[in-house]
């Protein structure tokens, strides 16, 4: 019943093509990408939907606002393009299945409130300065479902998101910070891509910790040190929301290296092609992000998100590189240790 | 009652011999769901010297002995059916030698695993045994005594084959050395001298008591990784563990499958152990195992997970601890099973069979099994958490094991460490002639019938 935003007209008449063209994983020349989109287009198969990584990159190498990742995700499930194994859909669609244990309305929450999303892990870390009197919500029912983007099955986001939306909605929130930026960007993104209504703010963390450090700045110790930033794919749906990032680091001293994986031509953590069973390209990915971040003299990799955390931490550990979560990083700057950290 | 409570504490000594009622009522059970049922003493041996003592005033008195190690088997071997001594063997807890180059080491009846885990990674990091996912209470000669299976099972088989010598006081008295340490002073193998180990491993302590084990230690390398493979078709199982095995290159290979949390419903998980002495033993061997599912992934019938870290490191604990958590799924504290071997090719059946019962029963289960040498068999559990609170709900679970152990043998396979009933089943269904064989086994070494009674008796 949600149907997509997508202007054919735009795509017909772009001059670059750059959301194919610029793909990483796939070696696309302009001619091709428009014949291959052509296709997409008028519904018909194409080695694009066999081949995505699904890193959503391609809606930040769209400048003109149309939708190519939705577009290829709802193909992808219309042709049964399986970019996952069966088990492993099977799995991710029951992860998200709300048990006893996640019905807790937290009914005592009030604002400002952070939804951590499906990482219980997290709960520890949001505490001290940059989160004084915030009130968490957590759990399944507020699981915003955008990877099944990553599991070809999207119209699961599409059946679920009005009632995860209906269950943030009842604590009459006027805004919420999203801990995880897949959250926010479901919200901005993708539910008005669809036309479903969202009826509060979603506000992205690293608005929310930037503002918390201005209000602290004069707490804020120079970190000094030199930082690689590891993008993850929901960040592809909030580009407005990146300058936060450098903000972040100039107020907190941490030189952002320069590197040729970065910003716009950021690589994917590698998670989601492990999980595609492309076990070369995950290790060869994996490799080249790392080593362009050694090249540059990073000694951080902070980042996003926490999938991506998991994913790539314990490679970048291995070369020396300490691994942390940008909320994680600012409270360094605050003096203040994050959980667990040594 | 007070002649042999002063014979037994000439024995061992005043405080390690009891009659008191609830030190009686803690070595009436274990934590499974067979009744209980009390000794009339509890004594704790320090030497082998006391034990063939006890036993000869066992023999005299015509009083059953049972000999106790951690208590966990849950199938009641421990439970004395008849009264009598428990024999608690934890006092005889030292390790006596450690043999480097021969990997290998020498050890009391009441040495725990954990003790044994913490001695090998203090006083000798390169080796290491097959640790059982048992608690660290359980006794490295209990999981032998019930042919328990570890860490290492898939590489190497089962624990108890991986005896080098035993220690035995026999039934009517006589200490006796299993192995090449009744010839010399090497604990280091029992051939190529008559098999005569067979006569104590999985009899359950009713042909003998082991005092001193001898046990093959393995190389430990320094690091573990574990990829978890995912089907949804019970059937892929067999040609997955198959292909597995093949490569020659995993550690510990097991199976998992339950439908709580929605996570784990509807999949069956294959935990494949890895080891490796660098980073590129270790992604050599990843690659061969995947490699050699690639016709599975292809198929996109099967697939490797991501492992977070909060998931693999408590699926790299030695012991793991998952399986005491799943354990209390019901909040009930109280956990069953029934894990017969069973040829790997009969794991389909054997899974339909515990989901019907699950079924049948209205009761959750939890199955967890273990790949036992390179795919010559498997331990199933048709596993049952239940709640202690619950007397329906025990008695359902009850006869979901009775059930599951009718399933176990009609399939092909046999109960692993069964209770007594389960035993039973199974000398109905034994060769009449190997059957007259334990029987005579069995007389000749304790002709007064004193040895775990109950245990193993055939009508």
């Amino acid at each position: 019943m949600y149907e997509l935003k997508f202007n054919e007209k735009v795509c017909a008449t772009c001059p670059t093509y750059d959301c194919l063209v610029r793909c990483q994983y796939m070696d696309i020349d302009k001619d091709t990408a428009k014949v291959e989109m052509e296709k997409m287009i008028n519904g018909q198969d194409s080695f694009v939907l066999h081949q995505c990584a699904t890193c959503y990159a391609c809606e930040e190498y769209c400048k003109r606002g149309n939708h190519p990742f939705y577009l290829i995700t709802d193909l992808q499930e219309k042709k049964g393009v399986l970019r996952m194994p069966k088990p492993l859909v099977t799995q991710s669609v029951n992860l998200a299945i709300p048990t006893r244990r996640d019905i807790q309305e937290f009914y005592g929450a009030t604002e400002p409130a952070i939804s951590l999303c499906l990482f219980p892990a997290y709960i520890d870390s949001i505490l001290g300065k940059l989160f004084e009197d915030v009130s968490i919500i957590l759990g399944r029912h507020f699981f915003c479902q955008l990877m099944y983007l990553h599991f070809g099955n999207p119209s699961l986001i599409r059946e679920r998101l009005p009632g995860i939306i209906e269950n943030i909605a009842r604590h009459n929130f006027k805004e919420v910070i999203f801990f995880h930026d897949e959250c926010y960007s479901t919200l901005t993104s993708y539910a008005p891509a669809y036309g479903i209504k969202v009826p509060f703010k979603p506000i992205h963390l690293f608005e929310y910790l930037y503002n918390k450090l201005k209000e602290h700045e004069d707490e804020i110790k120079p970190l000094n040190i030199k930082v690689a930033y590891q993008r993850n794919c929901s960040s592809r749906l909030a580009p407005k929301k990146e300058h936060f990032v450098d903000d972040i680091f100039s107020l907190i001293g941490a030189e952002r290296v320069a590197r040729r994986y970065d910003r716009e031509n950021a690589l994917c953590c590698a998670g989601v092609i492990r999980g595609q069973q492309r076990y070369e390209l995950f290790v060869d990915v994996q490799k080249r992000n790392v080593e362009d971040m050694m090249n540059a003299g990073a000694e951080y990799c902070v980042f996003n998100c926490p999938a991506c955390f998991d994913s790539l931490s314990e490679a970048v550990a291995k070369k020396g590189i300490k691994p942390i979560m940008m909320h994680n990083l600012c409270k360094l700057a605050l003096g203040e240790k994050p959980a667990g950290w040594k | 009652m007070i002649r042999i409570h002063k014979s037994l504490a000439e024995i061992v000594g005043e405080q390690y011999v009891s009659n008191r009622k609830e030190e009686l009522y803690i070595y009436s059970q274990d934590p499974g769901m067979m009744e209980p049922h009390e000794p009339d003493y509890v004594v704790m041996p320090k030497t082998a010297e006391e034990v063939q003592k006890i036993v000869k005033l066992a023999n005299e008195e015509k009083i059953p002995i049972v000999p106790v190690g951690g208590s966990l088997s849950l199938s009641g071997l421990i439970i004395p059916h008849r009264g009598g001594i428990a024999l608690d063997l934890k006092r005889m807890d030292r390790v006596l030698e450690v043999n480097e180059k021969s990997r290998y080491v020498v050890l009391e009846a009441g040495v725990t695993t954990g003790k044994l885990k913490a001695y090998l990674e203090r006083n000798h990091p390169s080796l290491r045994f097959s640790i059982p996912d048992a608690p660290p209470s359980a006794t490295v000669v209990g999981n032998i005594v019930i042919h328990g299976q570890g860490r290492l099972t898939q590489q190497y088989g089962f624990n108890s084959g991986m005896v080098t010598g035993l220690e035995v006081v026999l039934p009517t008295g006589e200490v006796c050395k299993i192995g090449s340490c009744s010839v010399g002073p090497y604990w280091f193998s029992v051939a190529p001298l008559p098999y005569l180990a067979g006569l104590f491993l999985g009899w359950f302590g009713t042909t003998g008591i082991i005092t001193k084990l001898g046990l093959s230690l393995y190389p430990r390398k320094k690091m573990r990784d574990i990829e978890m493979f995912l089907v949804e078709d019970p059937n892929l199982v067999p040609d997955v563990i198959h292909r597995v095995t093949h490569t020659e290159m995993t550690e510990d290979i097991f199976i998992g499958a339950q439908p709580y949390p929605p996570v784990f419903k509807d999949i069956i998980m294959i935990g494949i152990c890895i080891t490796g002495d660098s980073e590129e033993e270790l992604e050599f061997k990843r690659r061969m195992i995947w490699d050699a599912v690639r016709t599975h992934i292809d198929s996109r019938e099967g697939g490797f997970m991501m492992l977070t870290p909060d998931i693999k490191l408590p699926l790299l604990e030695m012991p793991t601890t998952g399986t005491t958590r799943f354990a209390d799924v019901m909040k009930g504290g109280g956990f069953e099973y029934c894990g017969p071997i069973i040829p790997v090719e009969k794991f389909p059946e054997a899974f339909k069979r515990l989901l019907e019962l699950s079924s049948k029963y209205g009761i959750t289960y939890g199955m967890t099994g273990r790949v036992i040498g390179r795919s010559h068999c498997m331990m199933f559990a048709f596993g049952y958490p239940f709640n202690r609170a619950d007397p329906d709900n025990i008695e359902t679970t009850k006869k979901a094991l009775h059930d599951s152990n009718v399933a176990s043998l009609d399939i092909g396979g046999v109960p692993w460490k069964p209770e007594v009933p389960a035993q039973k089943m199974v000398m109905e269904r034994m060769d009449k002639n190997t059957l007259e064989l334990m029987k005579r086994i069995k007389k000749l070494l304790d002709p007064n019938g004193i040895m775990n009674p109950g245990n193993w008796e055939a009508e």
